[in-house]
C-alpha cells in the first residue's frame, strides 16, 4: 500500500545574504507517496535543491509544513532529527561527494556506522550492497581510480545501504555522459524503489524525465505543475509484457 | 567513526606529513634548546657539584657565584674552624693563572689549590695517576678536556699532541709537572682546570696580600649544615652556604645578569610559534579541504559532538607522534653530542615542558577547525 512519505503545505524559504534577500521558495505544497519515484524539474535557480533541502531535514524552511513519514522534522529536537535523517534518509549527490580517502566499500558502510553498527558487519553489509549496483569487484577501490558512473554508483549503494526509506538526490546524473546517467538511473530505480520507499530526484536533465513516476515541475518557487506518469508507465508495462 | 577519522587524515599523506613536521619541529625546539639550556646552566655550578664533599663554602660576601673569587685573608680559616659545628674546615684557591706550553704559547688555566694534607676539593675522577701524586714536588694534575684541547701543543702534522703525565709547563714562570690527568664536568670556563696543592698555588699564583679563595667546610655529624651555615655568618664577616645554595646563587646569578635565559626563551618561542603555524595551519586547511565531507556526514545524521571527537582524535594522533618523533629526535640529538662540548641535560620536566607545548598546539589546531564543523551547515552538500 502507498503510503504518504512526504507531505509539504505552504513552504516559504528566503535566503537572507546580508545585503540581499532571495525568496527560494513561495509556497510550495508537495505530496510524494512511497513506491514512486518524484522528479522535480525547472530551470536552474527556481528552487529545486531548496527544496529537497527541506524535505531532507537539512534545512529549516521560514514558514509552511513539512511532514517526512508524519514527522515534522523542523520541531524535533535537534539529537532526534539527527538519528530520523540518520536512519530514514538516503543521500545522493551530483558531485557524488564521496570521502576521497576511503575506499568504496568503507564509504558505502557510512551511514550503518553512523547508525552505530559494528565496523565489521557495516561493511559485510556494504560489500552486499556493492555487489547489487555492479561493483562487488571493486570494493577496496578509492574513489579517484573509479570511474564517475562507478562513484555514483558508489554514492548509490551509500544511500541505500542502511535502508532508508526516503531517497533524495540532487541532479545525480548532471556529471555524466548520456549512456552512463541512463544507466544510474535504471539501477536506482531497479533497487531503491519499492512500495515502502519514497525516491526524489533533482533533476534538469530531460533525457531522464521517462524514469520518473510524476514529475513536479517547478519555476521561481512555486510548482505550476504536477503530472502523474504512473498510470502511462503501468499501460507501457502491461502492453510491452503481453 | 573514529576509524574513518583516521581514514580521513592518514589518506592525505601531504597534509599529515605537514602536520606531523609541524609538530615534531615544535617539540624537537621545545626539548633540543631547552637540554642545552639546562646543561649549559648546570655548568655554572658543576664545579661546586664536582668538590662535592663539604657541606658549607664560605667565602666574601661580596662574591655572586663560583668564578666570581673575592679572596680571604688565610686568618679567616682559623675563625672559622673554631665555630661551634665545624667538623673541619679547609682552605681552597682558585684562580686564573698563565701557563707557558712547551712551544711557548700562553694559555689561561683555572688553577685550584687543595689543602696540602687532606687534598680535599679535588677532581671527581682520576684517569691517570692518583690525587696523592700532588704531594711529589712541582705536581699538578690537569682536566682531561684541558690535557687534549688546550694544552696540547701542535705537532709535525699539526694536529695537538696532547698534554701527558710527565710533561712539563710553566705556571707564572714556575715549573709544573703533570703527575695525573683527571676528569672533570665542564664549565662555563672553558679553561683547563689545575689542580695542585693550596701550598703550591699560592706560589703560583700573583703576589697578592689575600689568595684564600674559599674555605670548604664539613659539619660535625648530627649537626644541621643550615644551622652552621648561619653560624658561620653570624661569628664572621663571611658568606657562607650550603652546597646548594651555593649553586643556587650561581645559578641565579647566571640568569639574571647573561643574555643565556632570553636567547633560550627565544629559541623555545620560536619554535613554539612556527610549529603551531605549520602544524595549525596544515591542520586548518585540511579541515577546510574535508568541509565537505564533514557536511556529508552532518547531513547523514552524524552529530557535532562526534565530528568535535572525530577532529579531536585527529589532533590527538598527530600530537602524539609529533611529539614522539620530536623527543625522540631530541634524545639523539643528545646522544649523538654525549662525548662533545655541547651541554645537554634532558631532565623528565622538560617531557612534561614539551608535551604542554604540543598539547597546546593540537587544542588550538583542532579548535580552530572545529569551530568551522560546528558552524557548518548540513545543507552545503546540495551546493555543486
Ligand atoms: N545558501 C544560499 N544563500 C543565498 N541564496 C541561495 C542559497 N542557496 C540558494 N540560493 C538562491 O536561492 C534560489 C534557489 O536556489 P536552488 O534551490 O539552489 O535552485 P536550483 O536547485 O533549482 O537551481 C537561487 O536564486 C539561489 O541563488
Ligand atoms: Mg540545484
Amino acid at each position: 500500500m502507498a503510503e504518504l512519505a512526504v507531505h509539504c503545505r505552504g513552504l516559504i524559504k528566503t535566503y537572507d545574504t546580508g545585503d540581499q534577500k532571495v525568496v527560494a521558495l513561495r509556497g510550495v505544497n508537495l505530496d510524494i507517496h512511497t513506491g514512486k519515484l518524484m522528479m522535480l524539474v525547472g530551470p536552474s535557480g527556481c528552487g529545486k535543491t531548496t527544496l529537497i533541502s527541506v524535505i531532507a531535514g537539512i534545512l529549516d524552511q521560514d514558514e509552511g509544513i513539512c511532514r517526512v513519514f508524519g514527522e515534522d522534522l523542523l520541531h524535533l529536537k535537534q539529537k532526534d532529527r539527527l538519528r530520523f535523517r540518520a536512519q530514514n534518509i538516503g543521500f545522493v549527490f551530483q558531485a557524488y561527494n564521496l570521502l576521497p580517502t576511503l575506499t568504496a566499500v568503507e564509504n558505502a558502510s557510512i551511514p550503518l556506522i553512523i547508525n552505530g553498527m559494528k565496523r565489521q558487519e557495516a561493511t559485510r553489509r556494504a560489500g552486499d550492497m556493492l555487489e547489487r549496483v555492479g561493483l562487488g569487484q571493486r570494493l577496496s577501490s578509492l574513489p579517484a581510480q573509479l570511474s564517475g558512473g562507478q562513484q555514483q554508483r558508489v554514492a548509490i549503494a551509500r544511500a541505500l545501504v542502511h535502508n532508508p526509506r526516503l531517497i533524495v538526490c540532487d541532479e545525480p546524473t548532471s556529471a555524466l555522459d548520456h549512456e552512463t546517467g541512463h544507466h544510474v538511473m535504471e539501477l536506482l530505480k531497479a533497487i531503491a524503489l519499492d512500495d515502502r520507499k519514497a525516491l526524489v530526484i533533482v533533476t534538469h536533465d530531460a533525457r531522464i524525465f521517462e524514469f520518473a513516476d510524476g514529475i513536479a515541475r517547478m519555476d521561481d518557487g512555486h510548482i505550476t505543475k504536477l503530472e502523474d506518469r504512473q498510470i502511462e508507465h503501468h499501460a507501457a508495462k502491461e502492453t510491452m509484457d503481453a | 567513526m573514529n576509524y574513518i577519522a583516521l581514514k580521513m587524515l592518514m589518506g592525505d599523506r601531504g597534509k599529515y606529513l605537514g602536520i606531523v613536521m609541524g609538530l615534531t619541529f615544535a617539540s624537537l625546539i621545545m626539548t633540543q634548546q631547552p637540554a642545552i639550556f639546562v646543561g649549559l646552566m648546570m655548568r655554572s655550578y658543576s664545579f661546586i657539584t664536582d668538590v662535592g664533599l663539604p657541606d658549607i663554602w664560605v667565602m666574601d660576601p661580596k662574591v655572586q657565584f663560583i668564578d666570581d673569587v673575592k679572596p680571604m685573608q688565610d686568618m679567616e680559616l682559623y675563625r672559622v674552624r673554631g665555630i661551634e659545628g665545624v667538623e673541619w674546615a679547609m682552605p681552597l684557591y682558585k684562580g686564573l693563572i698563565k701557563a707557558r706550553l712547551a712551544n711557548g704559547n700562553f694559555q689561561t688555566c683555572n688553577v685550584i689549590g687543595l689543602d696540602d694534607a687532606t687534598l680535599i676539593g679535588g677532581p671527581p675522577q682520576m684517569l691517570e695517576g692518583r690525587l696523592e701524586d700532588l704531594r711529589r714536588s712541582d705536581a699538578v694534575i690537569i682536566d682531561k678536556a684541558g690535557a687534549v684541547e688546550k694544552l696540547g701543543v701542535p705537532g709535525p702534522d699539526g694536529k695537538p699532541i696532547p698534554l701527558k703525565v710527565g710533561d712539563t709547563l710553566e705556571l707564572n714562570d714556575r715549573r709544573a709537572i703533570v703527575v695525573g690527568i683527571a676528569k672533570t664536568t665542564r664549565t662555563f670556563q672553558s679553561q683547563p682546570v689545575v689542580y695542585t696543592t693550596y701550598t703550591r698555588a699560592m706560589m703560583y699564583a700573583p703576589r697578592e696580600r689575600k689568595l684564600l679563595s674559599f674555605i670548604l667546610v664539613k659539619a660535625k655529624p648530627g649537626e644541621d649544615p643550615k644551622a652552621v651555615t648561619e653560624r658561620i655568618r653570624r661569628s664572621t664577616d663571611l658568606a657562607a652556604y650550603t652546597q646548594a645554595e651555593f649553586q643556587k646563587l650561581t645559578y641565579d646569578y647566571f640568569m639574571e645578569n647573561t643574555g643565556i635565559p632570553i636567547n633560550f626563551g627565544i629559541s623555545v618561542t620560536l619554535g613554539f610559534i612556527v610549529g603551531a603555524a605549520i602544524a595549525g595551519q596544515t591542520f586548518y586547511s585540511f579541515t577546510m579541504e574535508n568541509l565537505r565531507q564533514f557536511g556529508v556526514l552532518k547531513a547523514m545524521g552524524t552529530s557535532n559532538w562526534t565530528l568535535l571527537r572525530m577532529i579531536l582524535l585527529q589532533a590527538t594522533l598527530v600530537g602524539i607522534i609529533g611529539y614522539g618523533l620530536g623527543v625522540g629526535l631530541t634524545s639523539l640529538f643528545g646522544w649523538a653530542m654525549r662525548n662533545t662540548i655541547l651541554a645537554f641535560k634532558f631532565p623528565w620536566e622538560l617531557l612534561v615542558f614539551s608535551g604542554v607545548g604540543v598539547t597546546l598546539i593540537c587544542i588550538f589546531a583542532a579548535l580552530i577547525s572545529i569551530r568551522k564543523v560546528i558552524a557548518l551547515e548540513p545543507a552545503v552538500v546540495f551546493k555543486g
